[in-house]
């Protein structure tokens, strides 16, 4: 593992690495703030950049520090202008829009700042620590194990999609999975349900169809209801970002909890940062004592350094299943793999023995990145903060500009751009009625993955044999059922006694 | 009907259709060498075909308790024509012009015209600053995407080229 960490060390610590970092996380911070671009547009966005630069170890530290500065800059617009650009940043708006509004936004960006950086850099040790363990694990997987593992990820994000969603959640993730069906894969050299379409020979663009989930229904959104966009942010107000020592004392057990907390719920698949920046903050409030517990929502330090803690830490821990098992389990993580695959890297447990440069690389830049977070961006937050105050006029044509131009460079062909607005209004009507997004794209990249381990065991074992021949297999196919039946069954079952109490009333 | 079973209902003539073209089409071409094996290009579509086919359904049929009402932040589909909804038509169409204009007419007019139209069309009056500002993003963009990107992109409409 020194080894290891020796040569992320020395990979990361380049010249040109750590102007990637450095300019990732910039640019990162820069787009998250504005309203209506979260890390998964930010990230879409930047990877035909990425890919240009063809070193998979910079590109990916590119990406890694893309994402750091997205998701600070999403919670620097939260406690400022209380509108969060992502759904983990909502939470640390509870008290930290409440504090800004008190004249201490400085103090709110320095404790913001503090608890990610500590949720960061713990959750990258514990990433350092799991990791290799989990990828060692891994390394004993045959094909059969990979398919019903896939199965189980694509299940999990299904079943932690929240109550009345789960089949929603499923059926997004059918849907990717079909969507990746078409084209021509390496598998057979027979094009498939390409409806005699030339341009879908090669199948659907995975740029394309990211933008197309993402950024450009928020746009959209942003465009229907300008009350989102909420300009006219003042950024000029931000004066003292130090915190005084009893603050500092208060905050210091809530950020080790609650980094710990946040990176075991990252790790699981579906569940993510904002789920663990919620429930963070739930604990928090709860095991306060009682006079701090009025404190909350109401400009609480604790209520501002758990979400942002917790949030940073599931992010970090996000990357365990990327990494080790090269199955996403976020949407943002989905974009990432994309990205390497399209750098010719493939994530798993492999990804450790055979280019160690690039695993290490990236944890020691996630450190990095937390730290040019909080000497290098905090300070500029005043000036950066200046992006608020960009008008919706101009914002709106340039963020649709930039879908636009993301998907022709990824393709290099217009007749992507047609699909790329077809696919959004889609997606915005799929917003519409409360169908997630993400496990579709998550079920688009691990389609192929998938569809090659099954039918890499079908031929091993000579048909669907494998399944009741491998004992792991077959547990992990029976988990993925449970996983998926369980919240209805439990839903059902609520539902039934909620019926009885009224029959007896 | 709520929006959300429409669109099960529209999935579900997707999936059926998918599934067709697995069952009964695809194989006919199948290479007679290709038969002995034990995977064909139709066997993951089908499985995918018949999952989406019973989890559309049960949406379509309420299977699954209704949520809790979503938060404040997404947008009231039932009032849809309270919001600005011409203007998002008018961008999406602009961006399928964008789309077919941008060979022909080349990146730097196409791009000009996309972002000075789009910010008109929201409300931006001021021309003088913004004609410049869309220029020198037109100017800048191109300038990136071909010298430091490498990336091929045709700067000038076609006859001038």
């Amino acid at each position: 593992m020194l080894d290891g960490i020796w040569i992320g060390l020395s990979t990361a610590f380049s010249f040109s690495n750590l102007l990637m970092v450095i300019g990732g996380c910039l640019i990162g911070t820069f787009i998250g703030m504005l309203p209506g671009l979260g890390p998964m547009s930010i990230i879409a966005i930047m990877i035909p950049v990425a890919i240009s630069i063809g070193d998979p170890s910079a590109a990916l530290i590119l990406l890694a520090g893309v994402y750091y500065g997205a998701i600070f800059g999403g919670s620097t617009s939260s406690i400022l202008i209380n509108a969060p650009g992502v759904a983990s940043t909502v939470a640390t708006s509870f008290d930290g829009y409440p504090l800004a509004r008190q004249g201490k936004a400085g103090k709110a960006l320095t404790v913001a700042a503090i608890a990610s950086f500590a949720g960061g850099s713990i959750g990258a040790i514990l990433l350092m620590i799991f990791a290799p363990a989990l990828a060692s694990v891994a390394l004993l997987f045959h094909s059969a194990e990979y398919f019903a593992l896939m199965v189980v990820g694509l299940s999990a994000i299904a079943a932690f999609a929240g109550s009345g969603q789960v089949a929603k959640a499923l059926l997004m993730t059918l849907v990717g999975l079909m969507m990746a069906t078409v084209g021509e894969g390496a598998l057979f050299n027979q094009p498939r349900f390409t409806m005699g379409i030339l341009d879908l020979q090669s199948g659907f663009g995975f740029i394309t169809l990211a933008m197309a989930m993402f950024a450009l229904p928020e746009a959209l959104f942003l465009v229907l209801d300008p009350s989102r966009s909420n300009s006219g942010g003042n950024g000029g107000d931000i004066k003292d970002l130090r915190i005084t020592k009893e603050e500092a004392k208060k905050i210091t057990p809530v950020i080790g909890r609650q980094s710990i907390q946040g990176f075991l719920i990252g790790v699981l698949p579906g569940a993510g940062a904002t789920i663990a920046s919620f429930l963070g903050y739930a604990v928090e409030r709860n095991i306060a004592p009682k006079e701090e517990q009025a404190e909350f929502g109401k400009g609480s330090v604790k209520g501002l350094a758990a979400p942002e803690s917790a949030n940073n830490a599931a992010c970090t821990g996000s990357f365990v299943p990327l990494l080790t098992l090269g199955i996403p389990g976020s949407g943002t993580t989905a974009i990432l793999l994309g990205a390497l695959i399209a750098l010719n890297v493939s994530p798993g447990p492999r990804l450790m023995v055979d280019q160690p440069e690039i695993f290490w690389s990236v944890i020691i830049s996630m450190y990095v990145g937390n730290v040019i977070l909080l000497i290098l961006n905090l300070p500029l937050i005043p000036y950066i903060a200046k992006v608020l105050a960009v008008p919706r006029n101009y914002l709106i044509p340039f963020i649709l500009f930039f879908t636009l131009m993301g998907a022709y460079i990824g393709q290099n062909n217009a007749t992507e751009l047609l699909m790329l607005v077809g696919f959004g209004v889609c997606a915005t009507l799929l917003r519409f009625a409360n169908y997630p997004l993400a496990p579709l794209l998550i079920g688009f990249i691990l389609g192929s993955m998938l569809e090659d381990n099954f039918s890499r065991s079908m031929q091993l074992y000579d048909g669907i044999g494998f399944i009741l021949e491998r004992p792991m297999t077959m547990g992990l196919l029976a988990l993925a059922v449970i996983l998926v039946v369980l919240p209805t069954i439990r839903a059902r079952r609520v539902r039934k006694q909620e019926l009885q109490a009224a029959e007896s009333d | 009907m709520a929006l959300d079973r429409w669109i099960a209902l529209v999935i579900l003539a997707v999936s059926l259709s998918y599934g067709y073209t697995a069952f009964f089409l695809m194989d006919a071409g199948l290479p007679p060498f290709m038969r002995f094996n034990p995977i064909w290009p139709s066997t993951f579509p089908k499985v995918i075909a018949v999952l989406a086919t019973i989890t559309s359904l049960a949406i379509l049929l309420g299977f699954e308790k209704k949520p809790a009402e979503s938060g404040a932040d997404e947008i009231d589909f039932s009032r849809l024509w309270d919001y600005n909804i011409g203007q998002a038509v008018f961008l999406l169409a602009l961006m399928v012009a964008y789309a077919l204009l941008l060979r022909p007419a080349g990146f730097l007019l196409s791009t000009l015209l996309f972002i000075v139209i789009g910010a008109a069309l929201l409300g931006e009056r001021r021309f003088a600053i913004l004609v410049p500002v869309a220029a020198v993003a037109a100017g800048g963009v191109w300038y990136l995407v071909q010298q430091t990107l490498g990336i091929y992109l045709s700067p000038l409409p076609t006859f001038l080229n």
